[in-house]
C-alpha cells in the first residue's frame, strides 16, 4: 500500500533523511517514533506528495507519489486524509463548514446530504453541539477532534497523522488515541502516526519504527521493538509499560 | 625564505585578490538566487491565468472577492478622489491663471485624472486598502498549513485563493478608477467653478472638447493591468510567505510590507510603459 524506498532529503545542505525504507501494508497502522527534528514530519509530508525528495520514492498503491502529474497527484491526494499538528482548519470557516468543504468541493452531494454527512461525523468525534463554533472559539483537543473529524469526512484509504496528541492533556491525547482507534475499527485505513505519545500508542498500532539521525533504528510489532537491544531504542522507550493491540482487550475503556 | 602559509592554502593568491573573488561570488549567489524568485513569480503568473481561463470557477469565491477588493474600497475612492481633484482645482487655477488660460481648468483636471492619477491612485489606495490583507490572509493560511491543507483534499488552491483575487481586481480596479475620475472632475468643479469663479459650462464644456475616448481608453487600460499587478503580486507573496525567508508571524508581516511596496513601485514602473505606449 504504501512503500518508501531509499529516501533521501536535505534543507540548506543538513541531510534530514538519509535513505529511509519502509513498508506500510494495507489495513495496517505504523507507529512512527523519534526525537524531535529527526525528520518523522518531514517524512509524513513527503507520503502526502507535500514535498519532493532528493532522491529515492514514495509509493502509494504502486504510483511515485514524487513524479506523479498535478491532475493524478489530486487524485491520489483524494484517498489520503492528514491531520496536521495544528489541525489545519480553515480559520474563517466554522467547525460544520470546516468539515463539510471537502465534501462540498469533491461530491455532488445535495447540501442537505453534505450536512447531514457533516454532522454525522462531528457527532462520532464528540462535537455535536460545538459545529457553530469558529476554530479559534475551541481548545486544543475540540481541534485535534474537529480536523479528525475533516479528514475523515472522505472516507480515506490512507490516514497520516502528524503528532496528534502534541500539546494535549494526558487525558484528552489518551482521548484522542482512543479515537482514531475507534475510527480505524470503522474505516480500517491503512495510517502512519508521528507521536510521542509513548507507550500508550503502542496498544492501537500494528507495528513500530525509530528514525534517528535520518535512518531507520529498528521497527517491528511492538513486542517485537520492545524487545530490541539497540541503546538508543532503550533509552527513548525504556521504563514504559505497554500493551500489545492484540492483548488489550478491553483497551478501550482503559486508555 | 619565510614562507606565508595563508598564501599555500590559497593557492598563491593574495587576501586581497581573495576578498574580491568572495564578493563576486557572493552577488552571482544573489543574482541566481533572484532570478530563481522572479522566474518562480513569473511562472506563479502564468499558472494562475492557465486556471483563470480554464473552469471551473469558483463563482462565489470571486463575488466574495469583488466584495471585498471593490466595494468595501468604494468609501476610500471617493474620499481620495474628491480630494485629488479640489487640490487639481486650486493648483490648476492658479497656474493656469498665470497665463490668462484658467478657461482650460476643466480640461486639465479631466485629462490629468482620467489618464493618469485616477488610474494611479486609485491602484495605490487598492493596493494599501485590499493588496496587503489579500497577502496577509493567505500568507497567515500558509504558515499554518490551511493551504497544504487544502492541497491534502485533493483541490487546487490556485482556484480557490489566486483566480478570484485576480479576477476581482481585473474587474474592480477600472470600476473604482471610474469613480476616482468622477470624484475628482467634481472636486474639481467645487474648487474651480463654486469657488473660484470659472463658470460651469466652460469648466464641462471644455472638458467635452479637449478629452476624447482614447484618453478614457488609456485610464481604463492602465486600471486593469494594475489590477492584475496587485493581485499577481499580492498573492504570491502570500502563497510564499515563510518560504523565501522569515518564518512565523515575521514572515507574514515580510510578506505584506513586501507585498505593498513591490506593487507600488511595480504600478509606478509599469505606469511608465504604458503611457509610452499608450502616447
Amino acid at each position: 500500500m504504501i512503500e518508501i524506498e531509499e529516501l533521501r532529503r536535505s534543507f540548506d545542505g543538513n541531510e534530514v533523511l538519509k535513505g529511509i525504507s519502509l513498508k506500510i501494508r494495507k489495513g495496517e497502522v505504523l507507529c512512527l517514533i523519534g526525537g524531535s527534528g529527526c525528520g518523522k514530519s518531514v517524512l509524513l509530508k513527503h507520503v502526502a506528495g507535500l514535498m519532493k525528495p532528493d532522491s529515492g520514492r514514495v509509493l502509494i498503491n504502486g504510483e511515485n507519489m514524487a513524479t506523479a502529474k498535478a491532475g493524478r497527484l489530486r487524485a491520489l491526494r483524494s484517498r489520503l486524509g492528514f491531520l496536521f499538528q495544528g489541525g489545519a482548519l480553515f480559520d474563517s470557516l466554522n467547525i460544520l463548514e470546516n468539515v463539510a468543504f471537502p465534501l462540498k468541493e469533491k461530491t455532488h452531494l445535495s447540501d442537505e446530504l453534505v450536512q447531514s454527512r457533516a454532522m454525522k461525523e462531528l457527532d462520532s468525534v464528540g462535537l455535536s453541539g460545538s459545529e457553530h463554533k469558529y476554530p479559534s472559539q475551541l481548545s486544543g483537543g475540540m481541534v485535534k477532534r474537529a480536523a479528525l473529524a475533516r479528514a475523515l469526512v472522505m472516507d480515506p484509504e490512507i490516514m497520516l497523522f502528524d503528532e496528534p496528541t502534541t500539546g494535549l492533556d494526558p487525558v484528552t491525547g489518551r482521548a484522542i488515541l482512543k479515537l482514531i482507534d475507534s475510527c480505524h475499527k470503522r474505516f480500517s485505513f491503512t495510517g502512519i502516526i508521528v507521536t510521542h505519545e509513548i507507550p500508550n500508542v503502542f496498544s492501537i498500532v500494528d507495528r513500530v519504527a525509530m528514525l534517528h539521525e535520518g535512518k531507520v533504528l529498528g521497527e517491528g510489532t511492538p513486542p517485537e521493538f520492545m524487545s530490541l537491544e539497540d541503546p538508543t531504542i532503550r533509552a527513548f522507550v525504556g521504563g514504559y509499560g505497554w500493551e500489545v493491540k492484540e492483548q488489550r482487550g478491553n483497551t478501550d475503556e482503559e486508555i | 625564505m619565510i614562507i606565508n602559509p595563508r598564501k599555500i592554502l590559497t593557492f598563491g593568491i593574495g587576501s586581497d585578490k581573495l576578498a574580491a573573488m568572495t564578493g563576486i561570488r557572493k552577488l552571482g549567489v544573489f543574482t541566481l538566487e533572484y532570478l530563481r524568485r522572479m522566474g518562480i513569480m513569473g511562472l506563479f503568473f502564468f499558472k494562475a491565468l492557465f486556471y483563470m481561463i480554464t473552469p471551473p470557477l469558483k463563482f462565489l469565491r470571486l463575488l466574495k472577492q469583488i466584495r471585498f477588493v471593490g466595494l468595501r474600497s468604494v468609501f476610500v475612492i471617493i474620499l481620495t478622489g474628491a480630494f485629488s481633484g479640489m487640490v487639481l482645482g486650486f493648483q490648476g487655477y492658479y497656474t493656469l491663471n498665470r497665463f490668462g488660460s484658467d478657461a482650460f481648468l476643466g480640461p486639465m483636471v479631466g485629462l490629468a485624472l482620467i489618464k493618469e492619477l485616477g488610474p494611479v491612485i486609485s491602484a495605490l489606495m487598492v493596493t494599501g486598502r485590499a493588496g496587503s490583507a489579500i497577502a496577509a490572509e493567505i500568507g497567515i493560511m500558509r504558515m499554518s498549513e490551511q493551504i497544504d491543507a487544502m492541497e491534502l483534499m485533493g483541490l487546487n488552491p490556485y482556484r480557490y485563493l489566486v483566480v478570484p483575487n485576480l479576477l476581482a481586481a481585473m474587474i474592480s480596479l477600472p470600476l473604482l478608477t471610474a469613480i476616482f475620475d468622477v470624484m475628482g472632475i467634481f472636486g474639481g468643479y467645487l474648487i474651480g467653478g463654486k469657488l473660484l469663479g470659472v463658470g460651469s459650462g466652460t469648466y464641462f464644456g471644455e472638458m467635452a472638447n479637449y478629452v476624447k475616448i482614447d484618453d478614457v481608453m488609456e485610464g481604463i487600460y492602465k486600471s486593469f493591468s494594475f489590477g492584475v499587478i496587485i493581485a499577481w503580486v499580492c498573492c504570491f507573496k502570500g502563497y510564499y510567505a515563510g518560504v523565501f525567508e522569515g518564518f512565523g508571524s515575521e514572515g507574514v508581516s515580510g510578506a505584506t510590507t513586501e507585498a505593498v511596496v513591490l506593487s507600488s513601485v511595480l504600478i509606478l514602473v509599469w505606469d511608465y510603459f504604458m503611457t509610452s505606449i499608450l502616447f
